[in-house]
């Protein structure tokens, strides 16, 4: 709510411990209580992409907006669209409460200098890239988010339960499409395969590196900033997803991809980790396009923001003088 | 960016939401806007978009006076001297029935 920090240094070592013993007993940090500086910093990074991950994201469905089939695919996608332009504002507004403002994470964003999820710099290329975009790229999401609910930074696990909350009806309404294309003709069948065979990949990219190759997560997890691993959040993605997958009769692009009867889980290959590296570092097909396209609406709104103050202080003064009469 | 360019930032309000008739408001969140009423209509917007809540309160985040958590001395210890406060300080023999 407010960003007054603390009078005690962000680095001294009473205040740590006790911190830690805060946190291990689950009892949540609020904005104005003391915390490391780089809890403070970790938050700050993780929440403003995950902030900004939201709003690009409603970029790669936009796209489909003015060609959806019907006009209640339209509504829906519209609706899913707000969602996340939604969620983005929660995300900034519980990452403000850390001290950062608003246009600084905005200016972060546009010069490149922070980073949102590389699924987004994907192209969408047939109708059935929506299915595939909220079955498996908001299923990720929401295996992420649910992990996220129970951070330890009160502000951060609220605006997750929240977002929780109105995630499912995008994963639902992707997988229907899902299933009306596989159920249809040869040609929509084909498109929905094409939709699986391009995003599978990209979604288990989403969960981030191998645990063994993510330098912040040990930190993370004693912070109960992260509370389930990259590794095993994607396990349980791969397994929740593949029998849905199944269902559609549509095939895994993943010739490895098998049950493993004792671990009553799936064994599957390996993500092409030189490919998400390359996104990742802005080499994407979509990347520019991207940025230029975040870039554009925010200079392009900047009239509608100016005139909006303009009115507000005019009205003010007009106010004080009806009184001062 | 620069300074003058941050400091045009819209003003932060601060949103508070009532789920429905007989709950209090609860804080949802907070969100920029260049006057109350653009506050309220945003608020409308992104916050009770599935009809979850009868009445919303905004008020600007630089009004809010809040208490700051070391003043309580509740960091290291938790201020439980008094406790007969709480109901359990006091016995009542169990003839006397629940209480
Ligand atoms: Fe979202
Ligand atoms: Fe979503």
């Amino acid at each position: 709510m407010d960003t007054n920090k603390s009078n005690v240094a962000e680095n001294d070592p009473q205040f740590e411990a006790a911190f830690q013993k805060k946190i291990d007993a689950e009892i949540k940090i609020e904005p104005r209580d003391w915390m490391p500086a780089g809890y403070r910093k970790t938050l700050i990074r993780q929440m403003s992409q995950h902030a900004h991950s939201e709003i690009v994201g409603m970029l790669p469905e936009g796209n489909w907006l003015t060609r959806a089939p019907s006009l209640k695919r339209k509504a829906i996608l519209m609706a899913k669209i707000q969602d996340e332009g939604g969620h983005g504002l929660y995300l900034y507004s519980a990452t403000e409460t850390l001290g950062i403002s608003r246009d600084e994470m905005y200016d972060q964003l546009h010069t490149g200098k922070a980073k949102y999820s590389s699924i987004f710099n994907y192209p969408t290329l047939n109708w059935a890239d929506m299915g595939a975009i909220g079955w498996l790229v908001d299923g990720a999401a929401i295996t992420n988010q649910i992990a996220l609910c129970r951070c330890s930074y009160g502000p951060y696990a609220r605006a997750m339960v929240k977002i929780c909350k109105e995630e499912s009806f995008h994963q639902r309404q992707g997988y229907e499409i899902m299933m009306n294309m596989a159920q249809g003709t040869k040609e929509q069948r084909e498109m929905a395969q094409d939709a699986i065979n391009r995003w599978w990949w990209p979604s288990l990219m989403m969960f981030g590196p191998h645990d063994a190759d993510s330098t912040r997560t040990t930190q993370s997890m004693t912070w109960k900033i992260k509370r389930t691993s990259n590794d095993e959040l994607r396990q349980k993605f791969v397994d929740a997803t593949v029998p849905q997958a199944h269902y559609l009769g549509l095939d895994v692009p993943d010739d490895k991809l098998a049950w493993n009867e004792e671990k009553k889980s799936y064994d599957w290959g390996e993500i092409d980790w030189d490919e998400f590296r390359n996104v990742v570092a802005g080499n994407g097909l979509c990347n520019r396009e991207r940025l230029q396209t975040r870039r554009d609406a925010h200079d392009g709104g900047k009239w509608v923001r100016d005139a909006a103050l303009a009115y507000a202080e005019k009205q003010k003064k007009r106010t004080a003088a009806k009184k001062a009469a | 960016m620069t300074n003058k360019e941050t400091a045009a930032e819209l003003p932060l309000y601060e949103v508070f939401i009532r789920s429905k008739n007989g709950l209090h408001h609860k804080h949802v969140g907070s969100l920029h806007a260049s006057d109350a009423e653009m506050a309220m209509t945003n608020a409308r917007d992104v916050y009770t978009r599935r009809s979850e809540g009868v009445s919303i309160w905004v008020v600007q985040t630089s009004d809010i006076i809040a208490s700051n958590p070391e003043d309580k001395g509740s960091f290291y210890d938790p201020n439980d001297d008094k406790t007969y406060r709480h109901p359990t300080f006091y016995n009542i023999p169990e003839e006397v029935g629940h209480m």
